[in-house]
């Protein structure tokens, strides 16, 4: 690792190390009370890669995302079991420091959701959290992540006005740009388009597109061609025995040209298998 | 056929015309009944409201003079009790809210106690409020008692409120703080609660309505000696009760109650209207 994460530092029992990918999961699964979400998951992503997840409604992708970043800590009755390991870090060891870890690991959801400040609080709030507050700091570190997202021109009359009187695509890409802002190592993205027009859609993946190798992204798509072009690798999850199973994951070539499961094949020409 | 249609259409026409006039009626009765009693009582009680009547303090028993002492009384009293309920309530709520998962057993006790409280006459905090606060503590016929007991009776409203308020709160802000590295407390004061103010001042409309309004409890409590009030151990009337009192053992008082009962309205009133208000200032601000 080039940088030294803030995670890392602090949590010297963190340390893991099953497997030379970057992010490695391992017989993971989930379940909410005594209902499995999903079951045994192995999966590897290598760093700077961007992996597209695929699968059809209610699989557990969104629950596959969330146990990246311990956001499933915040579900009641929601148990996950298995090893998850990213750079160094073993995600699932219980002292892990789950603030530091959510800086390195962000997370984008399906629907975009700015708080209910200006344009300049929305990343300035969660930049001071992390004890980031000189202002000269927080003004460059804003008028950076927003050119990245390609907001800047847009907004940078009305940085004091309010988040939520920007477009669904606009407010979209504050929220990449919230995230980015906190320098994360891996992002997860739930969806990131599925809310918007086609055109604010063409804008965020052309975004996506452009953070290739800088960051590790996994992004959940229901837009197979989406993936096509802007996934390095991909994953099918699909509903076994009323449980989520990743069936196949691979380069994009393999899975929609040359795909080794017949669900896979089905899947990724259109049918239902 | 065509008799038929026009047939059902007659009695569709007849319900319709039933349901417009009982919606009507009730809006016009419960509207009516109101302004009945405003209008009655600014009637009678407009002749006597004046800077004066504010100003001075009540003589003979309240059938001459004004009310000055009444409404430092009442300010105090209301005073003490939201300065206790609030914060007990904000504490409560956030605990229920944020804390506590909606089928946790804790909370479902909790919550099955406050509603129970929220029901009880008020009579009962009174004896309660006397036996407690008046006798146990020591507090005695004063002010604090009677305060300390409004925010008793509050307590229940100002916290499922709150509660409403916090939980109505979209989960996405919860999730895209947490995901963003920052901590719940944080959350909590930055974003959760600033979001639930409308309803915040909602409850605490509802509460003060109630409080202003209260005379059962607060006639064991703070008691009803009309002088002004030196200290918050000392005892006080509150103006509810001072209607109460001279509608109801005074002879020759009925004159001043109306007035007081006019001040008492449009004290409730401004209450209100302030309270919208800001609240409605607020939501501007945060849009
Ligand atoms: N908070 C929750 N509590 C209980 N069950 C849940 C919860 N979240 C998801 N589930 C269940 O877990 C399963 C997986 O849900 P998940 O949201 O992960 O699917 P998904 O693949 O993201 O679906 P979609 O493509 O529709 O977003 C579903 O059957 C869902 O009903
Ligand atoms: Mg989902």
């Amino acid at each position: 690792m080039t940088k030294t994460s803030p995670a890392t530092s602090s949590i010297s029992s963190g340390e893991a190390n099953f497997s030379n990918s970057y992010l490695v999961t391992r017989e993971l699964s989930l379940s909410y009370g005594d209902r499995l979400a999903f079951e045994d998951v192995n999966f590897e992503v290598d760093r700077g890669e961007i992996v597209a997840l695929i699968g059809p409604s209610g699989c557990g992708k969104t629950s596959f995302l969330s146990c990246l970043n311990r956001l499933t800590d915040l579900f009641p009755n929601c148990r996950v079991s298995g090893r998850i390991q990213i750079g160094s870090l073993d995600i699932m060891n219980p002292k892990i420091d789950s603030i530091a870890l959510r800086r390195q690991v962000g997370m984008i959801f399906q629907k975009p959701n700015p708080f209910p400040f200006s344009i300049w609080k929305n990343i300035a709030f969660p930049l001071k959290e992390h004890g980031i507050k000189n202002r000269d700091c927080l003004d460059e570190i804003i008028e950076r992540v927003l050119r990245d997202v390609g907001l800047w021109d847009e907004v940078k009359d009305r940085l004091k006005s309010s988040a939520l009187g920007l477009s669904g695509g606009q407010q979209q890409r504050l929220c990449i740009a919230r995230s980015l802002a906190l320098e994360p190592e891996v992002l997860l993205m739930d969806e990131p388009c599925s809310a918007l027009d086609p055109i604010s859609s063409g804008i965020v993946e052309d975004l996506i597109a452009s953070l290739r190798r800088k960051y590790t992204i996994l992004i959940v798509t229901h837009n197979l061609a989406q993936a096509k072009r802007i996934a390095d690798s991909a994953a099918l999850f699909w509903v076994q025995n009323g449980s989520g199973r990743l069936i196949e994951s691979g380069p994009v070539e393999q899975i929609f040209n040359a795909p080794k499961h017949s669900i896979t094949a089905a899947y990724a020409s259109g049918m239902r298998g | 056929m065509n008799n038929l249609e026009s047939r059902s259409r007659k009695t569709i026409a007849c319900k319709d015309g039933a349901l417009a006039v009982l919606v009507w009626g009730t809006a016009i009765a419960i509207t009516g009944i109101f302004l009945w009693i405003a209008i009655d009582v600014t009637w009678h009680g407009i002749g006597q409201v004046s800077w004066e009547f504010l100003t001075t303090e009540p003589r003979n028993s309240g059938r001459d003079g004004g009310i000055s002492s009444i409404l430092i009384s009442t300010g105090l009293i209301l005073a003490v009790c939201l300065g206790t309920a609030v914060p007990l309530a904000l504490g409560t709520a956030i605990l229920l809210a944020e804390f506590t998962a909606t089928h946790n057993r804790f909370g479902q006790w909790v919550r099955r106690s406050l509603d129970m409280l929220a029901g009880v006459p008020s009579i009962v905090f009174g004896l309660f409020g006397n036996a407690f606060f008046s006798i146990t503590l020591g507090l005695g016929f004063s002010i604090l008692s009677g305060g300390l007991t409004l925010a008793c009776t509050i307590l229940p409203i100002l916290i499922r409120t709150i509660e409403v308020g916090l939980r109505s709160v979209p989960d996405d802000y919860r999730l895209g703080a947490a995901s963003l590295g920052v901590s719940r407390t944080s959350t909590l004061i930055h974003v959760l609660l600033p979001s639930a103010i409308p309803s915040l001042i909602a409850g605490l409309i509802l509460g003060m309505g109630r409080a202003i309004a209260e005379a059962a409890a607060l006639i064991f409590t703070s008691g009803y000696v009309d002088r002004t009030p030196t200290s918050l151990l000392d005892s006080g009337r509150s103006l509810s009760i001072h209607i109460y009192d001279l509608s109801m053992n005074v002879p020759g008082g009925d004159n001043n109650a109306y007035a007081s009962v006019l001040v008492l309205l449009v004290l409730l009133l401004f209450i209100n209207s302030t309270a919208t208000g800001l609240s409605k200032l607020w939501m501007h601000r945060s849009i």
